[in-house]
C-alpha cells in the first residue's frame, strides 16, 4: 500500500536565475547560472547526481526537444537526463521525476532543472503555437488571458458578487505581489503599484487588464535532491523534506460535461485534498505557513486560495481584502513576488516558486525573510486553461514536522 | 405530383455598410460618388462567405422541416471561396444531409440563379426533394459604383412534390453575349462597361423580349403579375421594363436597394423570398434574371404558402442588424488595404486534409455523441463517455448540435490574440439539452454578452490559409435572440 512521499526525499540544493528580460544570454546559460548556485549549495560535484530531469513547455522557441539541452549546457556524463512537459505545472513535473528517482532508491542524487526562453518571440506575451492539428480546427484562438477571464464571469454570476468588488481584490492581489517583489533582486518587476495603476489599466482580456496578467520572461530554477540521511551525513543540520507531490490532470469532465460551473478550478481542488492527505496536513488554514500559488493572472490566484480550500468558497475576495494573504499577514502568497513580478518562463516557474519555499524555511531570504518561522510551504501550478488544465501542488517543510 | 418551391428562406448579414462611409472615403478621388451616398448595404462580416451565408440561408429554409427527403444540393454563386472544391459539398456537410445526394455549383454569369432554379424545377427530380441555393459576397474595388450598389446575401429554396407553397408556371430564357461586365481568370475584380449602354442595349432590349416570350410561352396576362422581382442597380429600370411588358406599376417589388444593396447573382432570388414572405395565395410572382442574356420565371403561389412554418426570411434578417459607418473595416474584412495583422497573425493555418475528412462530421457538422448508456450529449464524440458516473465506452453514437439552443456560462473580449475583428469574444456555452463548447462568438458586441444569454451555433469561417488559400469553417456562438422570425 503506497503512503506518499512525505519526508523520503530531502532538497539539498536549489538555485534560481535572475528573472527577465534576459537579451543577452541563452537558455544553456540560464541553466549554468541556475545549476551554479545549487550545486555549490548540495555541496555535491557535479558529477555525483546520477539522473536528470529538464522542464521546458515551448521548447520550439528556444532549445528544443529532449533533455540534450541540460546534458549538454551542463556537461552531464552521460547519465539518463528526461526532457519534461506538462503546461505550467511542467517544472513541478522535472522535480517530481527527480524526487520520485530518489525515493525509489535508483539513486543518491537527482536534479531537477526547469527554463524557459521566452523573450525571442519578437512580440510581448505568450508566443502563439499550434495547439494540434485537430484543436486548431475547433477551439477559439484564444489567448492565455482571454481563457482565464472566463473564470471572472463564472465566477460573479456563482456567487452573486459585484464586478467590482472582484475586480478590487484582483486589484489587490496584483499590488501585493508588486509589493513583495520589489523586496527581491531576482525578480522581473521590482517595482511597486497602486490599486488605481491597476483599476485604469488598459483591458487585455476584460476584466484583465494590463497589472492583472503575470509578466513574460526568461529564467532558470533548480533542485538537487536527495534522501534526508545522505543530506545529514553531507553535514547539513537544517533539513528541508519533500512532504507532498500531486497532480490533477483535466479529463474533459469541465470542458464537456455540464457538472463544472467554470467559477473554480477542478484540480486544484482535487490536488490540494490528495497533498494535504499525503502531507498529514488536516487543517491547512490552520497549519500552511506560506503559499506559492500559479498567479498567471490575479483572478487565478485568488479563486485558487479556495481551491486550496484555505479561503472558504466565494470568501476569497473578503480574504484578499483583508490581508490574509500579504506578506505580513496569515498565510503570505507569492512572497517572493510570484509570476506577477518574476513573469512565467513555463519550465522553471514550478522551481521557482520552491527555490523561495526553501529560502524561507532556512531563514534565508533577506528582507523578505518571513519572522514567524514557516513549517509548511507550498506551492502550486497551473497550467492551460480553466477548462482543461493540469494542476500540481507541492508541499515541502522542515524534516519530521 | 406536381414539383414547385416547397419553402424558402434567405440570410442577409447583420452588418450594413452606410453608403455615405464609403463616399466620404472616396469622394476626394471620385466626386460622383456623393450622388451614391443614400441608404446601406450588406456586409458579410470578416468569418462569412457565399458558403456560410448559404448554409445559413438554407437552414432558415429548413426551419420546421425535415432534412431527410433532399437528395440534391446546388448552389450557384459568382464568388465562391473555393474553384476547385465543391462548394456545395460543404454546405451538404454543413447540414448534416448524409453522402446519398447529388450536389452542383452553379457559376459564371449574374444569371447563374435564376438559370440553376429554373433547371432544378424543371429538370427531372428523381424523387426526394432538392435544395437550390443562391449566395454571393462579390469583391469590389475600393471607390467603385459596384462597391456602392453590391451588397451580400444568400436565398435558399426547397423543391420538390407534396405541400407546393408556389408552383412554376414556366420559364423562359434568352442567352445574349451582351458583355456588361466581365471577370477574366486570375482577376480579382469586376470590368465594367458604360451603365447608359448596359441600360439601353441591355435590361431595355433583352429583358422586354424574354418577358414577351414567357408570356406568350405561358399563356398569361402581363396584368396579372402581383410580384415583380426584377434586381437592377440603374434607377428606374425594372419599372420601365414592366411598362413595357405590361406588368402593373405596383407590381414591381422594391430591390432592397436602400436597406441592403444588389447581392449578386443571388438577388433575384432574394427578392424572390422576399415576395413570398408577403405573397397571397393565387397571386403571381415573375422573376428576372440579366446576365448575358436573360431568365424569366412565372411562380404562382398556392394556399399551402400559409402552411409553411414562421421563418425569418429576407425581412427577419434585415431586422437583425447593426450599422457600420467605419469604411476601414469594410476594406481590411475584405482585404482591400494591407493591415498590420501583427505577428499574432503570421501563425501557420495549414489544414490537414486528412484530419479535416476524418472528422468532417464533428469539424463541418458540428455533429457530437450522445452516450447510449446514460444519454449524456458531448463534445466532441468520444470513444469514453464523459459523464463521471458513466465513463462507458464505446456507447457513444452521432448527435448533431448545430440546431441545439445554449446559454453562455462564461466569457470574454479578448483583446490580445489575433482576430480579424478584434476583440475576440468567446466563450463556454452550455447546451440547453446537455453538452457544451468552448466556442467563438460572432455577430456579437460585448455589452450584449452575460451569463445565460442565449446563443444558437452559425456555421462561419474559422480561419483563412492565406499561404494556401484554404477556408477554415466551424460552427460559432451568436445570441439567439438577435435575429426575429420575421
Amino acid at each position: 500500500m503506497a503512503n506518499g512521499i512525505r519526508d523520503k526525499v530531502a532538497i539539498l540544493g536549489m538555485g534560481c536565475s535572475k528573472f527577465g528580460e534576459r537579451w543577452d544570454k541563452e537558455a544553456d546559460d540560464l541553466m549554468v547560472e541556475a545549476f551554479e548556485e545549487a550545486i555549490k549549495d548540495a555541496g555535491i560535484e557535479k558529477n555525483q547526481i546520477q539522473a536528470a530531469w529538464l522542464a521546458t513547455a515551448i521548447e520550439e522557441q528556444h532549445v528544443g526537444k529532449s533533455g540534450i539541452p541540460l546534458a549538454q549546457a551542463l556537461r552531464l556524463p552521460f547519465i539518463p537526463v528526461t526532457r519534461v512537459e506538462n503546461y505550467c505545472a511542467s517544472g513541478t513535473e522535472a522535480f517530481r521525476g527527480a524526487v520520485y528517482a530518489v525515493a525509489s532508491g535508483a539513486c543518491d542524487f537527482a536534479l531537477a532543472l526547469g527554463v524557459e526562453k521566452l523573450k525571442d518571440a519578437g512580440y510581448g506575451g505568450l508566443p502563439q503555437r499550434s495547439r494540434g492539428v485537430l484543436n486548431s480546427m475547433f477551439w477559439p484562438n484564444l489567448s492565455a488571458p482571454g481563457s482565464f477571464a472566463q473564470v471572472a464571469a463564472a465566477y460573479v454570476a456563482k456567487h452573486g458578487c459585484k464586478p467590482s468588488d472582484l475586480k478590487q481584490a484582483m486589484a489587490h492581489v496584483s499590488v501585493k505581489s508588486h509589493d513583495n517583489g520589489a523586496r527581491n533582486p531576482k525578480a522581473h518587476l521590482q517595482k511597486k503599484i497602486t490599486i488605481d495603476t491597476v483599476m485604469n489599466a488598459p483591458m487585455v482580456a476584460a476584466p484583465l487588464g494590463l497589472y492583472d496578467c503575470c509578466g513574460v520572461s526568461d529564467g532558470s530554477a533548480c533542485a538537487i535532491v536527495t534522501t534526508p540521511e545522505l543530506a545529514k551525513s553531507l553535514g547539513k543540520s537544517d533539513i528541508i523534506s519533500v512532504k507532498a507531490i500531486q497532480l490533477a490532470v483535466s479529463n474533459g469532465l469541465e470542458a464537456q460535461h455540464n457538472s463544472w460551473d467554470g467559477s473554480y478550478f477542478a484540480t486544484t481542488r482535487i490536488a490540494s485534498t490528495r497533498a494535504y492527505a499525503e502531507a498529514g496536513i488536516k487543517n491547512p488554514r490552520e497549519q500552511i505557513s506560506l503559499i506559492e500559488v500559479h498567479d498567471c493572472f490575479s483572478i487565478t490566484e485568488l479563486v485558487t486560495m479556495e481551491d486550496l480550500h484555505i479561503s472558504p468558497e466565494g470568501g476569497a475576495i473578503k480574504d484578499v481584502l483583508d490581508g490574509f494573504y500579504d506578506a505580513d499577514g496569515t498565510i503570505p502568497c507569492q512572497i517572493d513576488g510570484g509570476l506577477k513580478c518574476f513573469g512565467h518562463p513555463i519550465g522553471a516557474s514550478g522551481l521557482r516558486m520552491l527555490y523561495e519555499m526553501y529560502l524561507q524555511l532556512l531563514g534565508r531570504a533577506g528582507p523578505r525573510q518571513r519572522k514567524q518561522p514557516p513549517v509548511f510551504g507550498l506551492t502550486h501550478n497551473l497550467g492551460g486553461f480553466p477548462h482543461q488544465n493540469v494542476s500540481s501542488i507541492s508541499i515541502v517543510g522542515l524534516y519530521g514536522a | 405530383m406536381e414539383i414547385g418551391i416547397l419553402a424558402y428562406g434567405a440570410y442577409i448579414p447583420r452588418r450594413r455598410l452606410a453608403r455615405k462611409s464609403v463616399a466620404d472615403a472616396n469622394a476626394w478621388f471620385n466626386p460622383a460618388l456623393k450622388a451614391q451616398a443614400r441608404g446601406e448595404r450588406s456586409m458579410c462580416n470578416w468569418d462569412e462567405d457565399a458558403v456560410t451565408m448559404a448554409v445559413e440561408a438554407a437552414r432558415d429554409c429548413l426551419t420546421g422541416l425535415a432534412r431527410d427527403e433532399i437528395r440534391a444540393v446546388q448552389l450557384a454563386s459568382t464568388s465562391f471561396p473555393f474553384e476547385d472544391r465543391l462548394n456545395s459539398g460543404i454546405v451538404a456537410q454543413a447540414l448534416n444531409l448524409g453522402a446519398e445526394i447529388s450536389a452542383l455549383d452553379v457559376g459564371s454569369s449574374q444569371r447563374a440563379a435564376t438559370a440553376g432554379l429554373a433547371a432544378a424545377l424543371q429538370g427531372t427530380l428523381a424523387g426526394g426533394q432538392a435544395l437550390f441555393l443562391a449566395s454571393d459576397k462579390r469583391r469590389t474595388k475600393a471607390g467603385s459604383t459596384l462597391e456602392m450598389t453590391s451588397g451580400d446575401g444568400a436565398a435558399a429554396f426547397l423543391i420538390g412534390a407534396g405541400k407546393v407553397i408556389a408552383k412554376l408556371i414556366g420559364a423562359h430564357s434568352r442567352t445574349v453575349d451582351f458583355v456588361d461586365h466581365y471577370r477574366g481568370q486570375g482577376f480579382a475584380y469586376d470590368y465594367v462597361w458604360e451603365e447608359r449602354w448596359i441600360r439601353d442595349e441591355g435590361y431595355a432590349k433583352i429583358v422586354p423580349a424574354t418577358l414577351a416570350g414567357l408570356f406568350k410561352k405561358c399563356a398569361v396576362e402581363p396584368g396579372s403579375i402581383a410580384h415583380f422581382c426584377m434586381p437592377c442597380t440603374i434607377g428606374k429600370v425594372a419599372a420601365s421594363v414592366a411598362k413595357k411588358a405590361g406588368i402593373p406599376e405596383g407590381a414591381v417589388r422594391d430591390n432592397l436597394h436602400a436597406v441592403c444593396g444588389e447581392t449578386g447573382c443571388a438577388h433575384s432570388l432574394v427578392m424572390l423570398a422576399d415576395a413570398l414572405a408577403v405573397a397571397k395565395p393565387g397571386e403571381r410572382i415573375l422573376v428576372v434574371g440579366f446576365g448575358q442574356g436573360c431568365d424569366a420565371l412565372l411562380f404562382e403561389a398556392t394556399a399551402d404558402l400559409q402552411q409553411l412554418p414562421p421563418r425569418k426570411g429576407v425581412r427577419g434578417y434585415l431586422a437583425r442588424r447593426r450599422e457600420e459607418t467605419n469604411y476601414n473595416r469594410f476594406l481590411a474584412f475584405n482585404d482591400l488595404v494591407t493591415l498590420e495583422r501583427g505577428m499574432r497573425a503570421e501563425l501557420d493555418k495549414q489544414t490537414a486534409l486528412s484530419t479535416l475528412y476524418r472528422k468532417r462530421d464533428m469539424i463541418l457538422g458540428l455533429v457530437g455523441g450522445r452516450c447510449g448508456k446514460c444519454g449524456t450529449l458531448q463534445f466532441p464524440k468520444s470513444n469514453v463517455c464523459v459523464n463521471p458516473d458513466c465513463n462507458a465506452f464505446h456507447t457513444q453514437t452521432d448527435h448533431p448540435f448545430a440546431e441545439m439552443s445554449g446559454k453562455v456560462n462564461s466569457h470574454t473580449a479578448d483583446q490580445l490574440t489575433y482576430s480579424p475583428d478584434p476583440p475576440a469574444i468567446f466563450g463556454m456555452v452550455q447546451f440547453d439539452a446537455g453538452g457544451r463548447l468552448l466556442a467563438d462568438f460572432t455577430d456579437v458586441d460585448i455589452a450584449e454578452v452575460s451569463v445565460g444569454l442565449t446563443m444558437r451555433m452559425v456555421f462561419r469561417i474559422k480561419d483563412y490559409d492565406s499561404q494556401r488559400g484554404f477556408t477554415r469553417y466551424f460552427w460559432k456562438a451568436t445570441p439567439a435572440g438577435a435575429a426575429k422570425e420575421a
